[in-house]
């Protein structure tokens, strides 16, 4: 049977024309096991491709012989560094304006890196012939602590690139008032400082990356498949990247099995499926395995902090950051051109600080690339963290209450807008009231009571608080580019002429609900049944150029686009309607669904009855062209700032030191909910992936750069078993500035859980260990030794 | 997603049959049951086996629990989720409860099996210690005939047993005693993962008299280790919180863990001490009929 | 190398040439129109290729097809039954259980057996069932509480038309 929402029994649910509480259209074809996943697409004459990857982090390459490969009865080629040079292919661009070997042909630089491809007829063929290719490569000395990489006698990494004399990847950048943050210090009650990592994880979506490429040498048109969260990025990095007319690729993703980021880069598998496809004629699927996944596609933060901050009055005054930023063997991080250590200078946090200082250089590892901003805006996970660490600290040294500490600081309602001292115009915000309502829901006070009794009864038991501000909706355009791209998002809007909708986005959900979300505000807008309006996106033939979906931006900019062409529709429904009732279109007024004549309210028409005049042979309102279309790009004026105040409360067990999570409270304010149910959804996701960071997901290497976390064996991600039932509450502070005053929330969660987590760790720990600081991941191994006086960072 | 190489692969209709196949193939030939060891081994290319002879026809033959002759016997076949829900098996050794509650997760459990967990000798596998701990014998038919090995002299080193390639391990028998108590205690990074470490214990308590003692670590030695000082400490002791600590001592010092991702040394010397001490207090009050 | 694999997927036979080392979720997966069946790891961790297998939830990953021979096999395709959704269904999306949709086959799969056996689990049974399983997207909070759900309305039920 074919597979609608109209197959789906409503139950009780109710049915919002607009924003509300409303089941996703998207599960209709999910829960029957009919989503259509990239690994789910077979073509006609269908090749599958396979990459050999280096067993070393730091080698030479002396030479790689695949004639046994290529004797496989299944192989179709093999492609090495070599092939690809006469394609030019050799090398891509990485969103960093860094340069990446798409396969090795010097030396390799991660364990990991791509170093040849095999197309076979089948994917198991494939894999055969990979073990039949030999490399020959001569061992080099690895650079793995990002605190050594600029030693004298570090070897250097990057000597493919010229005048590269060592293994700065990105000079210092800074951000705030030096000289004017060393004066408040001077000027401090107390100063605390505190070294940090914020150690290297990955997002690990479940479905992992791939692409099938589908190359017609007679016409010139390249059809790509591929789940990734910005096809018209992508899109325009392969008309540069492979010399291919921009006008002639076409991508198409389907549905996307997650993506938290690690979905945003150009990866050297897709290059390889590119040309594989090129060299064979025929389509090339790749998609990696797990640990290809893991060990080599895009990881994220990997900050070396160094945090200072200092109070006078009681009230937190100043900040000093200094950051050295792991990027790995090519500096792959995502965020906006001129943001080179992203949004990491929002540290300053929710409170008013009198001066603050930021400063992050970044470093070549032998480590795979990335630095992308898991679930994430830019290295705002890295800010907050550092900025609720520092807070906590100080509320320690101060001997004060972390929630006390942070209420005498936070910059006040009356405040807004305001101006911080790095240089971001935070909108709005009633900081005090959001943290009131977490303290509420975890009954904070009681909290505190029974943490006492227990330490007295030798059980360890702590409550750990987190306050964070985000920026997101990247960006206006003034300020922010990725790769010379506007972070605009297009928005195009048709109405048929039975009044039916169809809505054509440039974000990319991996799993947010957009066809409902997005659907509810055209709805909103319009008046008009959601279940009317359909969603279009991920194709880029047929939707708008835009960004795409990450840095929780398609709320804050495509949200705002599709507002605003919903009411450039309105507003040419006006016209017409004025045209249908004989009268001025200034003497109308709008209720949802309808414009009707002020003072007259039984004098109206529908948004429907004015579709069907708009493309009927009826007179239309004089040069007026007909249809009832509209199309706008969205450029945000500012970022939207969300916030929240999140409660953790863990127990610790006294001798094995295992940590678990007994409550979670969060209290979001992402501003207006368009649907409320996907907003809680979205805050889960995102609390369970701070859990994981906060307790077990790690990626480390030893000392020769093998990767020790290349399987979901040892890349731990949270069970049912180590989430507890959140507790979720919210206030709704509307973004002045947004056309419907949402801030965008996806990411919020991720940036508020692990410094929550790891606060209440300490507190369990303060008063009987003296534990001061503990870097994550709180492993019961890290946790203990933290215990005996012996917290080390994990390496 | 990874694959594994290239196999030829033939259904045993009955353990004879299975056993005259694994002969006629020589060491290339591997026994597969529940797979979950094995076959990731093979998707990573980690074993190559030339043959894969499959016994899970087998099941009426090799997959029970029953008491005979004073001992509860299980079948090798014997899924890791018919251990866990057996109520006989819950009666007499407790400890099989406790260790299936945290083995892989629900899922996996359906397949593994008991004879495929011991053979495989994971050092972090769990049935291994709580098989020595309860002085587990294990039965092995070859073409000559079967041998009764004791779980001590069972594994060679990590991931060696000494069941020969034309061997396979069909039951496991645990002598049963009035009096008797058993336990096991597990921490791990996360629900499902191989222990950082874990402890079985088994104690036959008689007239407030420690008759008898097993006390097994996982994932804290290179191999399933025993700690047999502790035993012969715990043997003729009468149970206290304080031997079970001095037991705990033992553990640490006779441990003998590597550094890895789970933990450093120190932190897995700390775990068997805490670990062994929590197994026994259990094992004990369960014996004694007092366990809360 | 080829040898005939026959499966029973869904209450019919699929027979195949394929080689003895091909994995259960492939087989499964390269049947015309049973590609809800999914993979997101090779060492059965993550759950996403959950199906049952005599009634019992299994890792097809883990599983060679030609171990799957005289077995009966479940997917997520066989869940929804003459247009009726199982309980199960309903209570995903009732609930909000699902985001990106590609955890949800496994975790529908583990729960439909959960409450074949257990039809009335408690919140920690629920959590343990599902513990073989890795979501992503929705923290697991929405997923105990649509096999709550589903257990609350046992009987299949009437779609909408």
């Amino acid at each position: 049977m074919a597979v609608t929402t109209e197959n789906l029994p409503s139950g009780e649910q109710e049915r919002p024309i607009g924003f509300g509480r409303l089941k996703r259209k998207e599960d209709a074809r999910f829960i029957r096991g009919k989503g259509n996943y990239l690994d789910d697409i077979r073509l006609p004459g269908m090749l599958h491709a396979a990459i050999l990857r280096s067993p070393y982090a730091h080698a030479k390459i002396n030479s790689i012989d695949t004639s046994a490969a290529l004797a496989h009865p299944n192989v179709a080629a093999v492609i090495t560094a070599k092939d690809l040079e006469t394609l030019g292919l050799a090398w891509m661009p990485t969103i960093s304006y860094d340069t990446q070997a798409v396969l090795a042909g010097d030396k390799v630089r991660f364990q990991g890196q791509e170093v040849a491809c095999v197309i076979a007829t089948d994917e198991y063929s494939a894999r055969d012939a990979l073990a039949l290719i030999e490399v020959d490569y001569d061992p080099l000395p690895a650079v793995v602590n990002a605190r050594k990489a600029l030693d004298p006698d570090a070897p250097l990494i990057r000597d493919d690139k010229q005048g590269q004399l060592d293994n700065l990847a990105s000079p210092t950048w800074e951000a705030g008032d030096e000289e004017a943050a060393d004066r408040v210090f001077a000027e401090a009650d107390v100063v605390v400082e505190q070294d940090m990592i914020y150690p290297r994880c990955h997002p690990a979506p479940l479905e992992t990356c791939g692409m099938i490429a589908d190359f017609n040498p007679q016409t010139g048109q390249l059809d790509i498949y591929n789940g990734n969260q910005a096809p018209h990025a992508h899109r325009t990095v392969y008309a540069h990247v492979a010399g291919l007319a921009e006008h002639m690729i076409r991508i198409r993703c389907n549905d996307i099995g997650g993506g938290f980021g690690n979905k945003v880069p150009v990866y050297p598998g897709y290059v390889c499926a590119i040309a594989g496809s090129i060299v064979a004629g025929r389509p090339v699927k790749w998609i990696e395995d797990r640990s290809e996944n893991l060990m080599s596609t895009g990881f994220a933060r990997d900050y070396v902090m160094h945090g200072a901050i200092c109070a006078k009055d009681g009230r937190i005054t100043g900040l000093k950051v200094d950051v050295i930023a792991d990027h790995g063997a090519f500096d792959s991080t995502a965020q906006p051109t001129k943001f080179p250590a992203g949004f990491f200078h929002i540290c300053c946090g929710s409170y008013a600080l009198e001066a603050a200082h930021v400063k992050v250089k970044a470093v070549y590892t032998n480590k795979a690339p990335g630095g992308v901003a898991y679930r994430c805006s830019f290295r705002i996970t890295e800010a907050v963290y550092l900025v609720e660490r520092m807070v906590g600290a100080l509320a320690m040294e101060m001997g004060v209450d972390p929630i006390e500490l942070r209420m005498r600081s936070f910059i006040a309602p009356e405040q807004f807008p305001y101006e911080t001292t790095t240089g971001w115009t935070f909108d709005s915000g009633d900081y005090a009231n959001t943290m009131r309502v977490a303290m509420e829901i975890a009954g904070y006070d009681e909290l505190r009571r029974e943490q006492a009794e227990k330490r007295a009864r030798g059980e360890l038991m702590g409550i750990g608080v987190a306050f964070f501000t985000e920026g997101v909706g990247a960006g206006p355009r003034k300020h922010m580019d990725i790769l010379g791209l506007s972070m605009n998002d297009g928005a195009d809007l048709r109405i048929h002429p039975s009044g039916k909708a169809v809505v054509s986005l440039s974000c990319q959900t991996q799993g947010q609900g957009h066809e409902t979300t997005f659907a509810q505000i055209v709805a909103e807008e319009l008046g008009i049944p959601p279940e009317d309006v359909e969603v279009r996106h991920g194709d880029t033939d047929k939707s708008p150029y835009g960004l795409g979906t990450y840095g929780s931006r398609s709320t804050p900019v495509s949200g705002g686009a599709v507002a605003i062409v919903s009411r450039k529709v309105r507003d040419k429904a006006r016209l017409i309607a004025a045209t249908m009732l004989e009268t001025r279109p200034e003497d109308l007024a709008w209720e949802k669904g309808r414009w009707y004549v002020k003072g007259d309210p039984e004098q109206g028409v529908l948004i429907e009855q004015i579709a069907a005049r708009a493309y009927s042979g009826e007179p239309l309102p004089e040069g007026y062209e007909g249809g009832l279309d509209a199309q706008v790009i969205y450029d945000p004026p500012n970022l939207t700032y969300p916030y929240g105040a999140y409660i953790a409360v863990v127990d610790i067990d006294p001798e094995t030191a295992a940590v678990k999570v007994r409550r979670f409270i969060a209290v979001d304010d992402c501003g207006v909910r368009i649907n409320p149910m996907i907003v809680d959804g979205q805050i889960h996701g995102g609390i369970a992936e701070g859990i994981g960071i906060a307790l077990m997901e790690v990626i480390t290497f030893d000392e020769e750069g093998n990767c020790l976390n290349g399987s979901f064996m040892d890349y731990l991600i949270p069970t049912a078993l180590e989430c507890p039932d959140f507790e979720l509450g919210a206030t709704v502070t509307p973004c002045p500035h947004h056309p419907l005053g949402a801030k965008g929330v996806g990411e919020s969660p991720n940036v508020g859980t692990p410094p929550a987590i790891v606060a209440a760790v300490i507190d369990a720990l303060h008063e009987t260990h003296g534990v001061t600081h503990i870097d994550m991941p709180c492993t019961p191994a890290r946790v203990w030794a933290a215990m005996q006086g012996r917290p080390e960072p994990p390496q | 997603m990874q694959t594994p190489a290239p196999f030829e692969y033939e259904r045993a209709t009955s353990l004879a049959g299975a056993i005259a196949a694994l002969k006629a193939a020589g060491a290339e030939a591997r026994v597969i049951a529940g797979g979950h060891s094995l076959l990731p081994m093979m998707k990573l290319r980690l074993a190559s086996p030339e043959r894969l002879i499959d016994i899970n026809d087998l099941e009426s033959d090799l997959a029970y629990i029953r008491e005979q002759q004073g001992e509860i016997r299980i079948g090798a076949l014997t899924r890791h989720a018919e251990l866990l829900d057996s109520e006989l098996l819950a009666e007499h050794f407790p400890v099989f409860r406790d260790a299936e509650e945290v083995i892989a997760d629900p899922v996996v459990r359906n397949r593994g099996t008991i004879g495929g967990s011991l053979c495989q000798a994971d050092p972090g596998e769990d049935l291994s210690a709580v098989c020595a701990a309860l002085k587990a014998h294990v039965v092995l038919q070859g073409p000559s005939g079967e041998r009764i090995v004791a779980m001590r002299e069972f594994q060679l080193g990590p991931y060696v047993t000494v069941v020969a390639p034309d061997e396979i391990l069909t039951e496991v028998r645990i002598r049963t005693s009035p009096g008797a108590g058993s336990a096991y205690e597990k921490v791990e990074r996360r629900a499902g993962d191989f222990a950082i470490g874990a402890a079985a214990a088994a104690l036959e308590i008689e007239g407030g008299t420690i008759a008898a003692a097993g006390v097994a670590l996982s994932a804290l030695a290179p191999t399933t280790i025993e700690i047999t000082r502790a035993e012969e400490l715990l043997r003729g002791a009468r149970p206290s919180e304080e031997l079970f600590e001095q037991a705990g001592g033992i553990a640490s010092e006779d441990c003998a863990p590597m550094a890895d991702g789970r933990g450093p040394v120190d932190y897995k010397r700390h775990l068997a001490g805490v670990l062994t001490k929590r197994a026994l207090r259990r094992a004990a009050a369960r014996a004694l009929q007092t366990e809360a | 190398m080829s040898v005939q694999i026959t499966v029973n997927i869904n209450g019919e036979d699929v027979t195949r040439e394929e080689e003895p080392r091909k994995l259960l979720v492939h087989f499964i997966r390269e049947t015309p129109g049973l590609t809800g069946t999914h993979w997101g790891c090779d060492t059965s961790n993550c759950g996403a290729c959950v199906v049952l297998m005599d009634g019992k939830p299994v890792k097809s990953c883990t599983v060679l097809a030609a171990m799957a021979q005289g077995h009966q096999i479940r997917t997520v395709e066989s869940l929804e039954r003459d247009g009726r959704l199982d309980p199960v269904q309903q209570g995903f999306h009732e609930l909000h259980a699902l985001q990106c949709g590609f955890c949800t086959p496994g975790m529908m799969m583990t729960a439909r057996a959960l409450l074949d056996a257990n039809p009335d689990p408690s919140e920690a049974e629920i959590r343990t069932a599902i513990s073989g399983g890795i979501c992503r997207c929705t923290g697991y909070k929405n997923i105990v509480a649509a096999i709550r759900w589903a257990a609350e309305h046992p009987a299949t039920v009437e779609q909408e038309a």
